[in-house]
């Protein structure tokens, strides 16, 4: 039988990798020089297609791989695959649902005591001597702050039962309004930030939701408040952001995410009403395994003909 | 003629900030001294006058101190620890002592919390990372540890301690605790020391107060128990870790890392700490927010108050 190829379109995890290369004909794409020429030499053996959260499958590279039957993502994000040509032509696609949900969680309210209490500054300031010479100044208290989450899905829900055991009121912006969930409900994202001190993005990043974070919503939230981002970086206007905070008219900015990671505004890097995260949400040890697990698990269920394990399309 | 002061505010210049809402309310004497001789050399002329000190900064009241303050019913401190009063020579004295109480419970807790998602997720270190422009030439950070899920050991589990604990709780977090009283009401499993408290949680958190029985009472062998994937977040005092052997046991990777507010010589530091990625440092600002002050300034108050008034003291600490 011949060895099923599978293309990995960048470097996301050696554990992941050692296990694909274990079963297929491994090909590392961002090793080929000529990529063009590697899909047409390649274009009858590849299956399978893995990607993450930086690079998936557009509509021209599912055109070139007409034997791709399925992309499995290293990410819940699908942003960067072209859901709707997958579904035109019957490619499957699976993600990394609930394995990585705890690590977003954890993280975003991470990103709010270290924006808030200023941790990384105070971290520099005892680490540099400085505090021989006088005491930090103060910061601000999160317990009780108003907490309005963007997307009440798996990581929103998340985000929203750890807020609460700060005594945080949890407000929310949704598609459609939860009746059950207990926290505020907001129809719009500019009400939402209006009425809370910390805006939280948990939303995925589609069409609609591009920019969802733009000026009018900056100035709602205003220089009191503070915005977190552990979804995409497209999800909010980089531009404005970076305006917003420079000018003092938003509060400060926790961010896991960039419009073009990994570059990041170097005009963010002076400011100290920041904390700027290398895309870790899920970076931890036990997850990434968890999530290669999920990958693997995947391919596998698919080409032995059985139930995908988190099938999306 | 200018009443005399009977209560002195004892505190670092720039922590004047309860002095108008006290002087408002009594005539007050403000003084700012690192170490007891300054002081009473300052005061002698009004020193038969005080009934009440507020205590701020963590001047050190002993016996002499309080000898040469005859008419001092009344001690006021605005920390929840007393590690730095003589607490015995105040009962033999007749003096009442109020501290803290809940006042900044809550901003302890959290950035307790917050120390401890820095170090395992490594916020600071990745932070700098971006800021130095790493991420766009040297590729992806290293991978971090997961929190949720993991076991807690609450040393001490007070008003600070209980609220650690309800955040935690959310994280799927194991909590377990030792403590000088074992609850049937609490929910938590209990375990009799802390050398079984190390040796059965992946992180252990230090917010007990600090006295003869506790101090150092994280040492080495607590360390080697808590083991190479352990961590430690300290919000209690410094001199509850063996700071010494602490320093070598990170250096050493004894225990997987720390998150430290408090230190044995603040503000001096181990500098062999500096370099590590591994510890998070905190300049003991765990109760500085604005809303922690307001909270300790109305409670001063209310302590004096109530004292001179007769009345049972809001926060009052037991001495014996």
């Amino acid at each position: 039988m011949e060895s099923i190829g599978v293309l990995m379109m960048c470097p996301m995890n050696a554990y992941l990798e050692n296990e694909l290369q274990k079963r297929y004909n491994l090909h590392r794409f961002w090793t080929c020089p000529e990529k063009p020429a590697f899909l047409e030499t390649h274009r009858n053996s590849i299956r399978a297609i893995v990607g993450n959260a930086s690079a998936g499958a557009d509509a021209q590279l599912i055109d070139d791989l007409p034997k791709l039957e399925i992309i499995s993502s290293f990410s819940v994000g699908l942003d960067r695959i072209d859901l709707g040509k997958c579904k035109e032509k019957g490619i499957r696609v699976t993600n990394t649902p609930d394995v990585l949900t705890e690590d977003v969680a954890d993280l975003a309210i991470g990103l709010i005591l270290a924006l808030l209490r200023r941790l990384c500054q105070c971290d520099s300031y005892v680490k540099s001597g400085k505090w021989k010479y006088g005491d930090f100044k103060l910061t601000t208290k999160f317990s009780g702050k108003s907490v309005g989450i963007i997307g009440l899905g798996r990581i929103g829900t998340a985000i929203a039962k750890r807020a609460q055991g700060f005594s945080c009121p949890i407000n929310y912006y949704s598609r459609t309004e939860k009746p059950d969930v207990g926290y505020k409900y907001y129809p719009t994202v500019v009400e939402l930030a209006q009425n809370s001190d910390i805006l939280v993005v948990a939303c995925p990043l589609t069409d609609e939701t591009r920019h969802i974070v733009n000026r009018q919503v900056m100035d709602a939230l205003g220089p009191k408040g503070v915005l977190i981002n552990i979804g995409r970086g497209p999800h909010v206007d980089e531009k404005e952001l970076v305006k917003a905070l420079t000018e003092g008219r938003l509060g400060g900015a926790g961010l896991d995410v960039f419009e073009e990671e990994p570059h990041v505004p170097e005009e963010l890097f002076g400011l100290e009403n920041v904390v700027l995260l290398p895309h870790v949400g899920s970076a931890t040890v036990e997850t990434r395994n968890a999530m290669a697990d999920l990958v693997v698990g995947n391919l596998e269920a698919h080409f032995a003909g059985k139930p995908l394990l988190t099938q999306v399309v | 003629m200018s009443e005399s002061p009977i209560v002195l505010v004892q505190r670092p210049p720039t922590f004047d900030f309860m002095d108008e809402l006290l002087g408002r309310n009594f005539p007050i004497l403000t003084t700012h001294h690192t170490s007891s001789v300054p002081l009473l050399n300052s005061l002698s002329r009004h020193a038969s006058s005080i009934r009440a000190v507020v205590n701020m900064g963590m001047l050190k009241i002993d016996a002499d101190l309080l000898s040469h303050l005859p008419s001092l019913q009344l001690l006021v401190c605005t920390s929840v620890g007393t590690d730095h009063i003589d607490l015995s020579e105040c009962k033999r004295r007749g003096i009442s002592v109020a501290n803290a109480g809940e006042a900044f419970s809550e901003d302890v807790a959290d950035c307790a919390v917050g120390l401890l998602i820095s170090l395992l997720r490594q916020i600071p270190a990745a932070d700098r990372y971006v800021r130095s422009g790493k991420w766009a030439k040297s590729g992806e950070f290293q991978l971090g540890i997961k929190l949720s899920g993991k076991r807690v050991g609450i040393l001490g589990l007070g008003t600070i301690g209980s609220l650690i604990a309800k955040r935690l709780d959310p994280f799927g977090c194991i909590i377990s605790y030792n403590s000088t009283s074992q609850k049937q009401s609490i929910p938590y499993l209990y375990y009799p020391d802390v050398l079984s408290l190390a040796a059965n949680n992946d992180v252990i958190v230090l917010c007990c107060a600090l006295n003869d029985q506790t101090r150092h009472i994280v040492n080495r062998e607590v360390m080697e128990s808590l083991g190479k994937n352990g961590f430690i977040i300290n919000v209690g005092r410094g001199g509850l870790i063996d700071e010494e052997e602490l320093v070598k046991c990170l250096v050493d990777g004894v225990i997987g890392g720390a998150g430290l507010d408090v230190f044995e010589k603040e503000p001096r530091i181990p500098t062999e700490l500096f370099g590590l990625d591994n510890v998070v440092l905190s300049p003991h600002a765990a109760m500085a927010t604005p809303e922690s002050l307001d909270n300790i300034a109305q409670l001063a108050l209310a302590n004096l108050k109530a004292f001179f008034s007769n009345q049972p003291l809001i926060s009052p600490v037991r001495l014996d």
